[in-house]
C-alpha cells in the first residue's frame, strides 16, 4: 500500500487558539480514512489544514510531495476535492452550473460532458433538478450535489466534512453506499470526518480518533469498532 | 404625446448610459462588497484617452477599442496596486482609498489636458434618426450599444467558463476556490470588466455632456441612484434601474413644474434615499439574511 497522504506533527491555529498540537496520520491510496472526535475536538480544523484554509504549521505531504504554503486553489489542482460543513453549495447557480464548477480546473470538455451524465447515474435525483437553483434543494440532495460537484475534479482524494449532518437516517444510509461505490469502483480514495462514528466505522477500513487536537487512537475501523472500551470512551456509543 | 414619446425615448438613451454605470459599479460591489466613488473619474480618463488618440489622428473606432482595452488594463492594475492590500482593511479604510482614487485620477486628468470643456465626435452624426423628430442618431446610437455590451455580457457570464467562474467567485468565495478558481484574479477581472464598461459609457455620453474633468460627476450619481433601484446585488436590477431612472428623469425634468434642468440631480438623491427607506433591497437585490 503506497501512502497517499501524510501528515506530521500538524499544529493550526485560530488567531492565538491553538486548534490542533502536532497530530499526526496517513492515509493509504484507495483507503476510505475516518476521522472521529467529539464537537471541537478538531476534526473540521485538519480537513481545513489540509486545503490550506486555516494558518497551520507541520507537514503535509500529498503523494510525495509537500503542501504547505500552497494556495487552496492550487492545492485543488493536485487532486484533493474537499466537501466543507455546510456543503459549500452555489446555491443561486443551477445544479448543472454546480457540477460544471467542480470540473472548472479540467480542460477535456468532453470528459467533463460525460462525467456530468456519470453524476446523474449515481445522483439520479440530480438529473430531474438540473435546471433548479442549488438553493432549492433539500438538505440530502445538497450534500448529494456536494460529492457530485467534488467528484466532478475526479479528484484522488476526497476530503468529506460531516457528510451526514442534519440528513434523515434513512438519506445518511443511501449517501454513505454510494460513497462506499464511489471509493471501490472509481478508486478515489476518501477522508471522512464524522460525527456519526458508528456509521463511519462500518463504512471505513481506516480510522483515527481526535481528542483536543491530538490523535488518541488509530487501527483498522473494525477493531475500534469492536474494541467496546474505545467506543465507550471516545465514541459515545 | 409627441413630447411624452420623445422623452421616453430620450430618458431610454441617457438610461443605457446609467445602466452601463449601474453595471460597473454592481460588478465591483459583488467582487469587493464596496461602492466605486470612482467609477465616474475612471470613465472620465478613458474617455479623455479615447479623445487624445482621436487628437492624434487615429479614427472613432480604432480610438474606441484601444481606450477599451487600455481601461480593462487600468482597471486591473488599479485592483492589484490600491485594493488588493485593502481588502482585509475596514469599511472606512476602502472608502478612503476610493476617495484618495477619486481626487487622484479627477486631478490628473485636469493637469494633463487642462479644465476648459472639450467637444467630443459622436461617430453616429445628430441627424433625426430615420427621418423621426423623436430620437437623434446620436440617441440611437447609445442605445444600440449598450445594448450590444449587455447582450455580450450577458452571454459571457451565462455561457463561458471563465463567466461561470466569476460567478462562482462573487457568490461564494470560499466554496471557489475549493473547486480551484483563483478568487483573487477573478476580482481583478471583475475591476477591468467594470472600468472598460464604464469607459463605454464615458465615451457615449461625452458628445452629449461635453469633455471635461468633472463631466461625469452628475452621470455616477444617476448611475448610484440605477443601482440602488435595481438592488445592488444584482446586475441584471442595476440595468434596469438605469433604464428606469433615465426614463424618470426626463419625465420629473418635463412634467414636474419647477424641476426643470436645475433639479434634475437632486430628484435622483432623493429616489436613492427612497428607495433605501421604503425597500432597502432594491428591485431584484436579494435580501441579506445571516445566521447569528
Amino acid at each position: 500500500m503506497t501512502q497517499l497522504l501524510n501528515v506530521s506533527d500538524l499544529r493550526a491555529y485560530y488567531g492565538q487558539v491553538q486548534a490542533l498540537h502536532g497530530l499526526s496520520f496517513s492515509l493509504n491510496e484507495g483507503s476510505l480514512t475516518t476521522l472521529l472526535g467529539a464537537n471541537g475536538a478538531g476534526k473540521t480544523t485538519t480537513l481545513r489544514a489540509i486545503c490550506n484554509m486555516v494558518r497551520s504549521t507541520g507537514g503535509i505531504e500529498f503523494d510525495g510531495k509537500p503542501l504547505s504554503n500552497r494556495s487552496t486553489e492550487s492545492i485543488v489542482r493536485f487532486g484533493i476535492a474537499h466537501v466543507p460543513q455546510g456543503r459549500g453549495t452555489f446555491t443561486n447557480m443551477t445544479v448543472e452550473e454546480n457540477l460544471q464548477l467542480g470540473a472548472i480546473t479540467r480542460k477535456d470538455s468532453a470528459g467533463i460532458v460525460s462525467d456530468i451524465e456519470r453524476m446523474y447515474a449515481h445522483f439520479p435525483v440530480l438529473k430531474q433538478r438540473h435546471t433548479q437553483q442549488a438553493g432549492t434543494l433539500s438538505g440530502g440532495e445538497q450534500q448529494m450535489l456536494a460529492v457530485a460537484r467534488a467528484l466532478m475534479l475526479r479528484p484522488r482524494l476526497m476530503l468529506l466534512d460531516e457528510p451526514s449532518f442534519g440528513l434523515a437516517p434513512l438519506v445518511v444510509r443511501d449517501l454513505f453506499g454510494i460513497l462506499g461505490k464511489i471509493n471501490r469502483e472509481d478508486k478515489v480514495s476518501i477522508l471522512v470526518v464524522e460525527q456519526n462514528a458508528q456509521l463511519a466505522l462500518e463504512l471505513a477500513d481506516q480510522a483515527y480518533v481526535i481528542e483536543t487536537g491530538r490523535i488518541v487512537m488509530s487501527g483498522n475501523a473494525k477493531d475500534i469498532a469492536n474494541n467496546e472500551e474505545i467506543r465507550k470512551s471516545y465514541l459515545g456509543y | 404625446m409627441e413630447l411624452f414619446t420623445n422623452q421616453v425615448l430620450a430618458g431610454i438613451a441617457t438610461g443605457a448610459i446609467y445602466a452601463c454605470m449601474a453595471l460597473a459599479v454592481v460588478m465591483i460591489y459583488q467582487a469587493i462588497d464596496h461602492l466605486n466613488f470612482a467609477q465616474g473619474e475612471m470613465a472620465m480618463f478613458s474617455t479623455f484617452i479615447s479623445w487624445q488618440l482621436m487628437q492624434w489622428g487615429i479614427p472613432y473606432w480604432g480610438a474606441f477599442v484601444i481606450t477599451l482595452v487600455f481601461s480593462f488594463i487600468g482597471g486591473i492594475a488599479i485592483e492589484r496596486i490600491l485594493f488588493k492590500p485593502l481588502a482585509k482593511a475596514p469599511v472606512l479604510t476602502n472608502v478612503a482609498g476610493f476617495i484618495a482614487l477619486f481626487a487622484i485620477i479627477n486631478s490628473s486628468a485636469g493637469l494633463i489636458w487642462d479644465f476648459t470643456i472639450k467637444q467630443y465626435p459622436t461617430p453616429f452624426g445628430s441627424a433625426p434618426f430615420l427621418g423621426s423628430q423623436l430620437i437623434s442618431t446620436h440617441q440611437a446610437g447609445m442605445i444600440g450599444v449598450t445594448v450590444l455590451l449587455l447582450l455580450g455580457l450577458y452571454f459571457f457570464f451565462q455561457y463561458t467558463r471563465i463567466g461561470l467562474a466569476m460567478r462562482a467567485a462573487a457568490s461564494v468565495p470560499e466554496s471557489a476556490r475549493l473547486v480551484g478558481i483563483n478568487t483573487s484574479w477573478m476580482i481583478a477581472l471583475g475591476w477591468g470588466m467594470a472600468s472598460a464598461i464604464g469607459s463605454i459609457a464615458g465615451m457615449l455620453i461625452a458628445p452629449v455632456v461635453f469633455l471635461e474633468p468633472n463631466m461625469m460627476g452628475g452621470v455616477l450619481i444617476y448611475g448610484f441612484a440605477a443601482a440602488v433601484l435595481g438592488g445592488l446585488t444584482s446586475p441584471f436590477g442595476g440595468v434596469v434601474g438605469g433604464f428606469l431612472v433615465g426614463i424618470f428623469e426626463n419625465l420629473a425634468g418635463t412634467y414636474i413644474p419647477g424641476v426643470g434642468n436645475e433639479l434634475k440631480l437632486p430628484i435622483a438623491l432623493a429616489l436613492i434615499i427612497s428607495v433605501l427607506v421604503v425597500k432597502p433591497a432594491g428591485l431584484f437585490g436579494r435580501h441579506i439574511v445571516k445566521r447569528v
